[in-house]
């Protein structure tokens, strides 16, 4: 039980839990004070984990529980996209009368989730993360009970993920059944024949997480969830989610069934193209940005699964580091979301932006930077994402998957042109409020200067990553 | 020689620009941002003219090349210059502080933006014609699309959103495909450097995807028929700042990228496209030479004109040979200098009437003498009279065609009268004729800021009509090595069976 220390931010992580619980119950009035906590908490579990040493790579409870190079990227990841969200949001929760205890509570429970499932290497291990950060994540996504849509959003979400979690565990019996075992490694050794068992255990897992990043066709839910919930919770949906369930994407595919690439690689290379194609078409029509955002988010997945298709090390790079980009990206979004503010009202369509750029200058280039960042157009940081991508899927001949790749990026950046052309070619409107909390202004400048600056060294990112061990 | 000279170049006008955005402006002070901004670019035009100077015309390697890792073990940051990029560098720092003279007459709101994305877009132009680097080049090239999106959306005209739209994803479309070809050659190589692959040499068997992959995207931006028809929509909707950047630089980094990257890296793919590149340059050069006599807007008469100019351009790109080349070139930095003149005219005439259509003028010889004499000088210019540099540009290429093909040489000598009958018919309804319209009696004759800007372009282009030595001693030397390089000629040879 030496390793224990290894596991230490994911325990300090579920004592806070429990702490912030009974404080929260027993102390009137406190919700402000946990929230506050709760962000300290993140901030001290990153210390946690960036302490760690970076090139570790141990396991523990009888292997079932990886703490390596990945894990520790992605957690760190996962932190900071969490703590970014607890700063942004708290001005938002605190208007839209949702600021209760249980709701950063909520947020914890499910980061723990998420750091099971990153750490995990053991399908019952996986699958116990994944359901302790869904559970969380329906009941945030509801949690503004009094808005229909609110509650629309987190039942739909709950009835969807349910169906999609069951043909993940019936996938996980399969594959226990045809290689006698749940561990990863274990599966790798035992499956060296292919069998049609096995087939369809991959593709049961492959739908449950594909659910989970919203690829198309298993998108469904996205569009009602992230428009119907909270902001606050959408941006937690556009984000965290993501990390999570696309580093067991990678374990999984890499780890116990590396050697049957040829079965799983013709569906990512499926997913990656309808997704691309259909966020890119379907968003055009949107009119709310929260939809259009997650249309917008279901064709970056496909790109980041773009890089996975290719089966090589250097692709699942470029992915995490499209990960990291996108993250920014939607972080810079949704800050900006959070400044259209009237009269503690918020706005959310796209035509409330009309002639933003009269009235609010710096948060009209901001916008600016993130949609031409969003739509891939040099030199930001959404240029690089997707250029490492087509870097690594030419170098394997997947020309045709590139090049609808790129042109799906053609359609897609019409409709993020359709907004820039809102905020500064059309007649302005009433002003939104100016002030903003420091939290949510430092968000935004810091993740606008990552875009804006981004190709002034963009080796940084790649060297780190470049340093994970995947296999 | 250990000043980055060519980075100073490409980084000035951003800091003018960052230096104009961070000051905190008021009414009054938009006086003094156009100042600022004029500075900079003045200052960056003398810098590129110290560099041509000093610039050895007698080597043919490229020089003061700059080199930094960036993207770690795979694209270095890598710019240089030789004879023909520095011309084009060049035109870009005398033109922008041209259009910058006149943003006091046509900009009427949020100028402070206005001249930001001026100078962002001349980073990025510069950064066009020095990078040596493929995937420096691509980021430069697309990066330019932001600024001119925002020019056009915002202080265009009426159809402004169309238009900006369209010339936005046309010219996106157009390049996506040159990243695949861009990523490919690296994995076929295993480098984007410019220099190295001009060494390195690409296989045969890859060239001519490659080559066509780079065509769409510089057939766009060139414009060729039958992609051009974002061309005059832009131009139309632009505001005369916005059209005179566009027709006198943006359309010549598809012509410059033609040089240095179809020919200089893809010779054998060159050669086996060139009926496919004649056949639309002589489209373009005769139907839209036609298409260009019909139109009623000013501004659409003279974007006709600059396709079927540009039509010249690959025309004699493609001839391959050393008068051709040449002249593609001269004919660029001329159409650079005629286009822009003209598109500053046609302001000149739209801020006092606030209409293009022509026959809404006529007879304003009598009213605007001054202008109806630089109008004149830039006329001549685009038909090509001897004397002016647009007869230079236009001499050669036809020489060089007439070397290889003399039914393509003469198809395209046809495009030469039908440039002077739209021109000079174009003059007459505008210049000549009665005065009948009783608020063109009312307007005034050039003021001082526009006969300086217009002056400014006469000079030009009457003075390398007569002497056009400079231009051609600049490029001669490296267009003569690109086709001993590429074996250009006896590709030719053997394609002619000597």
């Amino acid at each position: 039980m030496e390793n224990l220390q290894l596991i230490i931010p994911e325990l300090f992580i579920s004592i806070m839990i429990m702490f912030l619980l009974i404080f929260g119950v027993f102390k009137k009035n406190s919700s402000q004070l946990v929230y506050n906590l709760t962000t300290v908490s993140l901030v001290a579990a990153l210390a946690l984990i960036i302490n760690l040493d970076a090139q570790i790579q141990s396991s523990l409870f009888n292997n079932s529980y990886n703490i390596d190079s990945l894990a520790r990227f992605m957690k760190i990841l996962l932190i900071l996209s969490g703590i970014f969200v607890m700063l942004s949001s708290s001005k938002y929760i605190q208007i839209s009368k949702i600021s209760k205890i249980e709701y950063p509570i909520l947020i914890l429970c499910s980061i723990l989730g998420m750091m099971v499932m990153i750490s995990s290497n053991d399908l019952i291990v996986f699958y116990m993360g994944l359901e302790l950060q869904s559970l969380a994540l329906y009941v945030l996504a509801s949690f503004n009970r009094d808005n229909l849509l609110s509650t629309e959003s987190g039942l739909k979400y709950f009835v969807l993920s349910a169906l999609s979690s069951g043909l993940l565990l019936y996938g996980c019996s399969l594959i226990y059944g045809f290689s006698e075992t749940t561990n990863f490694n274990q599966i790798m050794v035992n499956t060296k024949e292919i069998e049609y068992g096995l087939t369809f255990g991959i593709v049961f897992i492959l739908v449950g997480l594909a659910f989970k990043i919203s690829a198309v066709p298993f998108h469904m839910w996205a569009p009602d969830v992230y428009q119907g919930s909270p902001t606050s919770v959408t941006v937690f949906f556009a984000l965290l989610p993501k990390i999570a369930a696309f580093t067991v994407f990678i374990r999984f595919l890499y780890i116990p069934f590396y050697e049957l690439g040829n079965q799983w690689q013709m569906i990512i290379i499926f997913l990656s193209i309808a997704s691309m194609v259909f966020g890119a078409v379907a968003a055009i029509g949107q009119k709310n940005l929260k939809r259009l955002i997650a249309y917008s988010s279901i064709s970056h997945m496909g790109y980041a699964l773009a890089g996975l298709s290719t089966g090589t090390t250097q692709g699942v790079q470029s992915s995490i580091t499209y990960i990291t980009i996108y993250l920014v990206m939607n972080l810079a979004f949704f800050s900006c979301l959070f400044m259209l503010k009237r009269n503690d009202e918020y706005y959310e369509n796209i035509d409330d932006l009309s002639g933003l750029s009269k009235n609010h200058p710096l948060l009209s280039l901001s916008l600016l930077v993130v949609l031409f960042s969003l739509a891939g157009i040099p030199p930001l940081a959404g240029f690089f994402a997707k250029f490492y991508i087509f870097v690594a899927v030419i170098n394997e001949k997947m020309y045709f998957l590139a090049i609808v790749g790129l042109l799906a990026t053609v359609i897609a950046a019409f409709y993020y042109l359709r907004i820039i052309k809102i905020i500064y070619f059309d007649p302005e409107r009433e002003k939104f409020e100016s002030k903003h909390n420091l939290g949510l202004k430092l968000t935004l400048v810091a993740s606008t200067f990552f875009i804006l600056a981004y190709f002034i060294y963009p080796s940084g990112i790649v060297d780190i990553i470049s340093q994970i061990n995947i296999n | 020689m250990n000043f980055p000279i060519l980075s100073s170049l490409i980084l000035l006008p951003t800091i003018g620009a960052l230096f104009i955005f961070f000051v905190r402006s008021s009414n009054s002070q938009y006086q003094s941002s156009k100042y600022v901004a004029l500075f900079i670019t003045l200052a960056n035009f003398f810098l590129s003219l110290y560099l041509w100077i000093i610039f050895d015309k007698s080597i043919v390697d490229f020089q003061f090349v700059e080199e930094r890792e960036w993207i770690s073990g795979f694209v270095n940051y890598k710019v240089g210059v030789d004879g023909i990029s520095i011309l084009f560098i060049l035109l870009t720092t005398f033109i922008t502080p041209i259009c910058v003279i006149t943003v006091n007459a046509t900009i009427k709101n949020r100028l402070k933006d206005f001249l930001i994305a001026i100078l962002i877009l001349e980073t990025f132009m510069i950064g066009v014609f020095c990078s040596l680097d493929l995937v420096v080049f691509y980021l430069f090239f697309e990066a330019g699309l932001i600024p001119m999106f925002l020019i056009i959306g915002i202080w265009g005209g009426e159809r402004r959103v169309y238009s900006a739209f369209k010339f936005f994803l046309y010219t996106l479309l157009g390049s996506v495909l040159m990243l695949v070809a861009i990523i490919s050659i690296y994995w076929i190589t295993g480098t984007t450097d410019v220099i190295k692959l001009y060494e390195l040499g690409i296989d045969a068997k890859y060239q001519n995807l490659l080559w066509l992959a780079f065509f769409s995207s510089f057939a766009v931006k060139t414009p060729m028929w039958p992609v051009h028809t974002w061309l005059p929509d832009a131009h139309v909707e632009a505001p005369t700042a916005g059209s005179v950047l566009l027709a006198a630089i943006l359309l010549k980094m598809a012509g410059y990228g033609f040089i240095r990257f179809s020919l200089g890296l893809f010779p054998d793919a060159s050669l086996y496209f060139v009926p496919l590149v004649y056949t639309l340059s002589l489209i373009a050069i005769i139907y839209t030479s036609l298409v260009a006599l019909m139109q009623e807007d000013m501004k659409k008469l003279i974007a006709y004109s600059s396709v079927a100019h540009m039509g010249f351009v690959t025309l004699g790109i493609f001839t391959m040979t050393q008068q051709g080349i040449e002249g593609s070139i001269f004919q660029m930095i001329s159409h650079g200098l005629v286009s822009a003149a003209l598109f500053l005219c046609v302001g000149v005439v739209y801020d006092r009437l606030h209409t293009r259509l022509i026959n809404r003028y006529g007879g304003l010889v009598s009213i605007m003498p001054k202008y109806a004499i630089v109008f004149m000088v830039f006329t001549l210019g685009a038909l090509g009279l001897p004397g002016t540099s647009g007869f230079i540009g236009e001499f050669l290429v036809l020489m060089g065609a007439f070397k290889k093909n003399i039914l393509v040489a003469t198809i395209a000598s046809l495009g030469v009268i039908l440039g002077a009958a739209y021109m000079l018919w174009l003059y007459k309804r505008i210049i000549f004729g009665k005065l009948i319209n009783e608020d063109v009696k009312k307007m005034v004759d050039l003021k001082r800021f526009e006969i300086v800007t217009l002056w400014l372009l006469v000079l030009p282009i009457i003075f390398f009509g007569f002497y056009p030595e400079p231009l051609i001693n600049s490029i001669e030397v490296s267009v003569a090595n690109m086709i001993d390089m590429n074996d250009l000629d006896k590709i030719n040879k053997l394609a002619l069976g000597d």
